[in-house]
């Protein structure tokens, strides 16, 4: 079945099957590796990305929900301000170790900056209990998500 | 273009030893240097070869290139190994760039991630090449000018004349340097560490800017010209083998463009344990993944579960307690007359400790892309381990293992996990008998049930105080997994084991219970375990005695001094050194405020525990508050780590720190369960890695001695365990002498 999805401004076309979970649409149909499959349940959230600003996980998501809606994922995070403001946070803060649950990890806190620009350690926590690091980044993500807030290092 | 030397032959015995290097020009005035290293003495497990190689290439543009031969699983080595070679080549870290080298290990030696060997292999060798590489630049220089090497300086990528202040940059000295003998490394000069300029500064990962722009770059994200995506479903109880599958009907479905039986084969060279191989199992290739996974739920088979099936948890610990009563198969220590100690001993203290199977749960789930033409294989794997891979492919196969060419991915997470083979041969079969291109991957349940577990392990432990509160006679009987004879895969301990050679009468005894379900290293193997069991009944010791846990460790450790290994089962045989490990103690007392832990709320309270493994010294604190209803918050984490002269990469060291902390604390707080031969948890509402809520700050505080730099990927885990355990006993006088640490254990009776 054909859709035309909005995905970082641009408009695609894809034929699948319209249970396809979104995070395979966009990872072998349209090429955006960076949305990562992790569990296949909304358990991980590797696959975040944004439908219409708002976080959902791409792996529980099939393709004929988000048809009329505009998508955006880590490949098209950094062209809004506060996503850009929170790469380079991940950047300076040197927030990665394995580096696959990033992108989950930016949407999910690009997010909540969006809704909430000084967030405390409870809003941290409670908008991110929901994106898993394997490798225990957690600390160093606390870190990025003030200094993208508040533009200061944490020290 | 780049003209690539062909690389000696391997060394022949008697020549192995000699680091040697080579020159030559590249077309437009590069200079390429290939380095041949022999390890420089370093301890190396699993007995890895001789040979290290290193290219450096210098473009005339001054562009600096070192070649990362080590797989990234998020340690950080793609940073900190190039890190050596260009501080002491003494070039600007801007200009220096990554790439990943290929798995080769005639060219370049042991390439692997494992035993947090990665700084003290290459500490030492891979500073030299880089030293001769500045030499080679200084001795250009000084033919060009015709002057004496003392009247040169070498500063951010060039050559200085000091008399005059003429200077060349080493992409001008390229072509000239290519035509110069290399120095031989043994003789090149070191920096004083004083002069240092990249190694100890602050280096974000090399990787990082295409990690948080999304850019392909792990094992799931490869793509190859004609590829079909592939699923492999095995027997849920482990080993079990393949009667019947209604492969045909599934061949109608959408998408599917095959489905088919493999058949497992026997246990074959190079594996890491009994079920690292291909075994039987139903693949599924598909036109897209998800339409693989659709075709799974309707696939039909008949398995034949073999032999595991009466393997359950209960039968386990059952056995484990049948076994402690007994006469134990092997003495890993045996020291003067424990029964006897005891019999005189002024207070006895016994307890039984028990810890659960654990899996690794890569984020990035097993897979590897295979494509399989005309005898020849190509693999890109997010590896471990490729020349593992490598070996156990061809052997299945039937192919030369030169006829594969493995290119290693960057890994989305390892914890020793991407050391075994199994999805590498089941990508290879797959794409051999679909006769196409295939990407393998697993499902997040595949993954839970199908893993090579951290094993279960119980430890009964006896111990006699005399008068004064010393411990006098120390028994462990450690009833641990394997075959009836013989324990399996990281499921053993090793004769150094604290408090072995503090105690005058100690016994380490084990037995065995024959068991199929697979077992592995996962990040500090053993000692995950071990540290759990042994610091938190020293902890009890302690309290039994009624002195200071921290004091009390101090005092068993007793003066400094540097006690020989008797552990040779890894060819390391790390010498113990109680004044390094008395050092972290004190620190981490001093900088978690521990003498003034008595002023801390009900409910709360601090535990300490030390551990030695990878050849790093770490002590921790942990204060945690448990709630009425035994509801466990961990408040703060301090860390006290010796890992040396030298933190190489302070900015990677904190967060490999950290992590290992967070990993532990997970660790503690999570299972896997057997039951009917088989894995029960199938994703992560099942089994639960630690989340951002319930992570604690983490201070970190490094203790700097004079003695060779030592790795950082695992020695920090194993004492958090037990010293969360045995902060949870000063904060409700719970003693959790099981784990994983439940809520429901810890309320208030």
């Amino acid at each position: 079945m054909k859709f035309t999805l909005s995905v970082n401004g641009q408009r695609r076309s894809v034929d699948v099957d319209p249970r396809t979970p979104l995070v395979w649409v966009l990872r072998d149909e349209l090429d955006l590796k960076g949305t990562k499959f992790g569990c296949g349940m909304s358990l991980c959230g590797a696959c975040t990305v944004h439908m219409d600003g708002a976080p959902i996980r791409a792996c529980s998501t099939p393709v004929s929900a988000v048809a009329d809606k505009s998508i955006t994922t880590i490949e098209g995070i950094g062209t809004t301000p506060i996503g850009s403001k929170v790469q380079a946070a991940w950047l300076a803060v040197d927030v990665v170790q394995c580096g696959y649950c990033q992108a989950g990890q930016i949407m999910s806190a690009t997010a909540l900056l969006s809704r909430n620009g000084n967030p405390s350690d409870a809003d941290i926590d409670a908008a991110m209990a929901g994106n898993l690091c394997r490798c225990g980044t957690y600390t160093r993500i606390r870190a990025a998500i003030k200094q993208a807030a508040t533009g200061k290092s944490e020290g | 273009m780049a003209m690539y030397l062909v690389p000696e032959a391997a060394p022949s015995t008697g020549v192995s030893r000699r680091a040697f290097l080579k020159a030559s020009a590249l077309v437009g005035g590069g200079l390429l240097l290939d380095f041949h290293l022999p390890n420089a003495g370093a301890a190396v497990s699993d007995g890895a070869g001789e040979a290290l190689n290193a290219f450096i290439t210098v473009m005339p543009d001054g562009i600096v290139s070192i070649r990362a031969k080590n797989p990234e699983i998020g340690q950080g080595v793609k940073t900190m190994l190039p890190m050596l070679i260009a501080d002491e080549f003494d070039v600007d870290w801007k200009n220096v760039r990554i790439e990943q080298a290929l798995a080769n290990g005639v060219k370049y030696g042991p390439q692997f991630a494992g035993g947090s060997t990665a700084t003290p292999i290459n500490w030492e060798p891979l500073r030299r090449v880089g030293a001769a590489a500045r030499e080679m630049m200084v001795r250009a220089a000084a033919a060009t000018w015709g002057v004496p090497v003392s009247e040169l300086k070498t500063e951010s990528g060039s050559v200085l004349h000091v008399p005059t202040g003429r200077k060349l940059t080493y992409g001008e000295l390229a072509a000239a340097a290519s035509k110069i003998a290399p120095p031989d490394p043994k003789t090149v000069q070191l920096k004083d560490p004083k002069d240092f300029k990249i190694i100890g500064k602050p280096m974000p990962g090399v990787d990082s800017p295409l990690v948080v722009t999304g850019k392909p770059l792990f094992g799931i994200d490869v793509t190859v010209p004609g590829m079909k995506y592939a699923i492999y479903a095995k027997c849920p109880a482990f080993g079990g083998t393949v009667v019947k599958a209604n492969v045909d009907a599934l061949k109608t479905l959408p998408g599917v463009r095959d489905a088919f039986v493999l058949r497992g084969n026997a246990s074959v060279a190079g594996s890491t344990g009994p079920l690292d191989r291909l075994v039987d199992g139903v693949a599924i290739v598909a036109d897209s993944w998800w339409l693989a996974e659709q075709a799974r739920e309707k696939l039909e088979v008949q398995w034949d579960e073999g032999s595991v099936t009466h393997e359950n948890d209960a039968r386990f610990a059952e056995e484990a307690a049948r076994l402690a009563q007994q006469a134990p198969a092997a003495y890993i220590v045996k020291n003067g007359n424990v029964n006897s100690a005891l019999a005189g001993a002024a207070r006895v203290v016994e307890g039984d400790y028990a810890y659960p199977f654990l899996a690794h749960v890569t984020l990035e789930p097993q897979n590897c892309t295979a494509s399989y033409s005309g005898g020849k294989l190509e693999l890109w794997a997010p590896t471990q381990n490729p020349e593992s891979n490598r070996k156990v492919v061809a052997a299945t196969l039937g192919i030369a293992p030169q006829d594969i060419t493995v290119h290693m991915t960057r890994c989305g997470g390892g914890f020793g996990r991407r050391g075994a083979s199994d999805y590498a041969v089941e990508a290879a079969a797959i794409s051999k008998q679909a006769g196409v291109p295939v990407k393998l991957l697993w499902n997040r349940a595949d993954d839970l049930r199908h893993d090579f577990y951290r094993p279960a392990g119980f430890h009964h432990f006896k111990a006699g105080l005399d008068g004064k509160g010393n411990v006098v006679a120390f028994r462990d009987h450690f009833v641990t997994l394997g075959s009836a004879e013989q324990p399996g895969s990281s499921a053993y301990a090793g004769p150094d084991e604290f408090p072995s050679r503090f105690v005058p009468h100690m016994e380490f005894a084990a037995s065995f219970i024959a068991s199929g379900v697979p077992t592995g290293p996962l990040r500090a193997p053993e000692s995950n375990g071990l540290a759990f069991a042994f610091q938190s009944f020293i902890d009890e010791l302690a309290h039994a005695a009624g002195r200071d846990p921290l004091q009390f460790r101090l005092d068993m450790l007793g003066e400094p001094r540097i006690l020989d290994s008797a552990d040779d089962r890894y060819g390391m045989q790390p010498d113990f050194d109680t004044g390094r490990m008395r050092g972290v103690l004190e620190l981490v007392r001093e900088k978690s405020g521990w003498n003034a832990r008595q002023k801390l709320p009900a409910g709360s309270g601090m535990g300490t525990a030390f551990y030695y493994s990878h050849m790093g010294y770490f002590a921790e604190v942990v204060q945690a508050t448990v709630a009425a209803n035994g509801t466990l918050k961990v408040d703060k984490v301090w860390v006290a780590a010796d890992v040396g002269s030298q933190i190489i990469n302070p900015m990677g060291a904190e967060n490999q720190v950290q992590g290992a902390v967070l990993d532990g604390i997970g660790q503690s707080l999570t299972r896997i369960n057997i039951e009917n031969g088989r894995t029960v948890q199938s994703n992560f509402h099942e089994f639960t890695p630690l989340r951002i809520n319930q992570a604690p700050p983490i201070e970190v505080h490094f203790r700097t001695t004079p003695n060779p730099p030592t790795g950082l990927g695992e020695p920090a885990l194993p004492p958090v365990i037990p010293a969360l355990c045995n902060a949870i006993y000063a904060a409700c006088g719970k003693r959790v002498r099981r784990l994983p640490i439940e809520a429901a254990t810890l309320a208030k009776a």
